[in-house]
């Protein structure tokens, strides 16, 4: 596969929804309510429908998925993060889908080759953000525990964040505009949680721009030797 | 039958839904009404006066339905993060999903008895209420997927269509909807199988070992012989029930049988053969003192199952903590996370 500004910009895109789809389909069985088990599934559904249709315009979404390596994967590290507890899912899933959000309206302006897909992806990435700062509302400003848990999260992934503006090639953005819209919705959804905005850097010397270049953290590894183990014991098969 | 035949017993024996006691004369009344309106074939519904006992055996029921359905969820799930291809993937998210799904509507039936969610949870987690005993089995290898959804998927729905004529309305119309989600279910699993058996030879392998793992267990998902079932005659006589388990384990295995034909797969069983007679299969003897151990807590996976419930239960206390604290500091903000969803508002009878 030849990696052009255009499918670059695919993998990385369909690399950030494959990941985090994964990662929340993690949850299956073990969320803190039923009606978690339905929205969370709902949310990791959607990403991997993105995924698929993203990694379709790059080669074939199997052969991508499951026999690149992890260096060759371009999603941001923010989104291969392990689960942890509640507050850590709910606050990658505020990052990230105001984020998507921010980023496929723009792209769904436009004329070029993800527009199709952003229009239809960003009506589902609103109701994802909606569920994220919904749910931060509740655990910001739910009991002193839930509080502390979220303010540990957001912290925690805080240094992730930055990552997310740098430019991908082939994705014509306003990358600065971007960014400023980002952190004003954060800010705005932390402080109604009675949140405080998170002070450390938003990237490490490391971590800006790393998983777009296939640096990855050391979890994303072990993720893929599990999502990739089946189909790679059985080369050539189909399923 | 014209409509107003039809009104006459509902109408008198919805006059009697009170939430108070009814004077001890006036019972023999309410249970002659309520014997008519279930000899009619009309709906009870929840705010129907009905006898305590069918109301205590419906709750049993659909509480053991709900507890399966999420327990269910568990030995799939085990799979989701290893499918092979994101088709497979995709389809056994969104399977694992519409379990889910399955639980909320069936709680959301229990709760118009009178008995809340988190009390029928409590109760799975002490081991007071039982769930399927098929889910104590363990999911080896990618194929028990496909097992699961063509013969125990399968095996729900042979169950679960005459439900949806069960007298009581909630739990009726709840089966009609879980119904048509468990036959794409069921198809799903099948041909997941028919891609694994038209695979490579290890493919093929992998199917035929999970089918002989998962035929017998399937088989015991209706229940003990008819002579040794303790509730099955009352349960039919109320309409709750409306075929015995053997006349359902026989659906089932004359649909099966033509089935793992065309899977190229085989039944684990040598006295399976057509009687001509019968008119149906005929097959070799189940053993029913595994399926007693297994009931009893002996199975391969049982005491992993509920522990697994147990610790999502108590590892998400704190969060189903703040959604009722968040809702209760801002009054008019529901907690609509951890209230029933507007999928199952109609469960009280409406539709
Ligand atoms: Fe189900
Ligand atoms: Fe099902």
């Amino acid at each position: 596969m030849t990696v052009t500004a255009h499918t670059g910009a695919a993998l990385a895109l369909g690399d950030d929804a494959l990941v985090l789809s994964h990662r929340l389909g993690e949850w299956a069985g073990h969320a803190p309510v039923l009606e978690e088990e339905v929205a969370l599934a709902n949310i990791a559904l959607d990403l991997l429908g993105q995924a698929r249709v993203l990694l379709s315009m790059a080669g074939d979404e199997d052969e991508l998925a499951y026999l690149r390596e992890e260096r060759a994967f371009r999603n941001l590290q923010l989104v291969e993060q392990p689960g942890g507890d509640f507050a850590h899912t709910i606050a990658r899933q505020l990052y990230f889908s105001t984020y998507q959000r921010l980023l496929y309206t723009q792209l769904a302006a436009q004329e070029g080759a993800f527009a199709g897909l952003a229009a239809k992806a960003v009506k589902e990435v609103a109701y994802h953000q909606d569920h994220a700062e919904q749910w931060t509302l509740r655990l910001g400003d739910g009991t002193a525990q839930s509080h502390e848990r979220m303010r540990r999260a957001c912290e925690a992934l805080w240094r992730f964040t930055g990552e997310m503006f740098q430019p991908i090639e082939g994705v014509e953005v306003d990358w600065a505009g971007l960014q400023t819209a980002w952190l004003e919705s954060v800010s705005d959804t932390l402080r109604r949680a009675t949140l405080e905005v998170p002070e450390g850097p938003r990237s490490g010397a490391w971590a800006a721009g790393a998983g777009r270049q296939g640096l990855h953290t050391e979890p994303f590894g072990r993720m893929l030797a599990e999502m990739q183990h089946l189909h790679r014991s059985h080369p050539g098969a189909s399923w | 039958m014209v409509e107003g035949d039809r009104m006459a017993p509902a109408a008198a024996h919805r006059t009697a839904s009170v939430d108070g006691a009814v004077p001890e004369a006036d019972t023999a009344v309410y249970e002659a009404v309520f014997n008519a309106a279930v000899a009619a074939d009309e709906r009870i519904e929840p705010r129907d006066w009905m006898p305590d006992a069918y109301r205590s055996t419906l709750v049993r029921q659909i509480a053991q339905h709900a507890h399966s359905e999420i327990i269910g969820m568990q030995p799939e799930a085990n799979w989701i993060s290893r499918a092979p291809s994101l088709r497979r993937k995709a389809i056994l998210m969104a399977k694992v999903q519409d379990e889910a799904g399955h639980g909320l509507y069936l709680y959301s039936a229990v709760e118009t008895l009178g008995v809340s969610r988190e009390e029928l949870l409590d109760k799975l987690h002490t081991g007071r209420q039982k769930y399927s005993s098929i889910f104590n089995y363990p999911t080896l290898t990618w194929a028990d997927v496909g097992a699961i959804g063509w013969l125990v998927d399968g095996a729900a729905i042979t169950n679960q269509v005459p439900l949806c004529r069960c007298s009581y309305g909630p739990y009726a119309r709840a089966m009609v909807r879980v119904c048509k989600e468990e036959s794409f279910h069921q198809r799903q699993g099948y041909e997941l199988l028919l891609a694994l058996s038209q695979g490579t030879p290890e493919q093929h392998a992998m199917a035929q070992d999970a089918v002989d793992r998962w035929w017998w267990p399937s088989l015991m998902m209706f229940g003990p012989p008819d002579d040794e079932s303790a509730h099955s005659a009352q349960s039919m006589a109320w309409k709750i029930k409306r075929h015995s388990n053997d006349e359902l384990r026989q659906r089932f295995i004359d649909i099966c049988v033509p089935q793992a034909k065309s899977l190229n797969l085989t039944l684990p069983d040598p006295d399976l053969r057509w009687n001509e007679e019968r008119g149906h299969y005929d097959f070799g003897p189940i053993d029913w003192a595994e399926f007693r151990e297994v009931i009893k807590g002996n199975g391969p996976c049982n005491e992993q199952r509920i522990s697994q419930r147990r610790k999502a239960h108590d590892e998400g206390a704190w969060v189903r903590e703040a959604a009722a604290a968040y809702a209760a500091k801002h009054n008019g903000a529901t907690g609509a996370a951890v209230e029933p969803s507007a999928d199952t508002a109609d469960m009280n009878g409406k539709a």
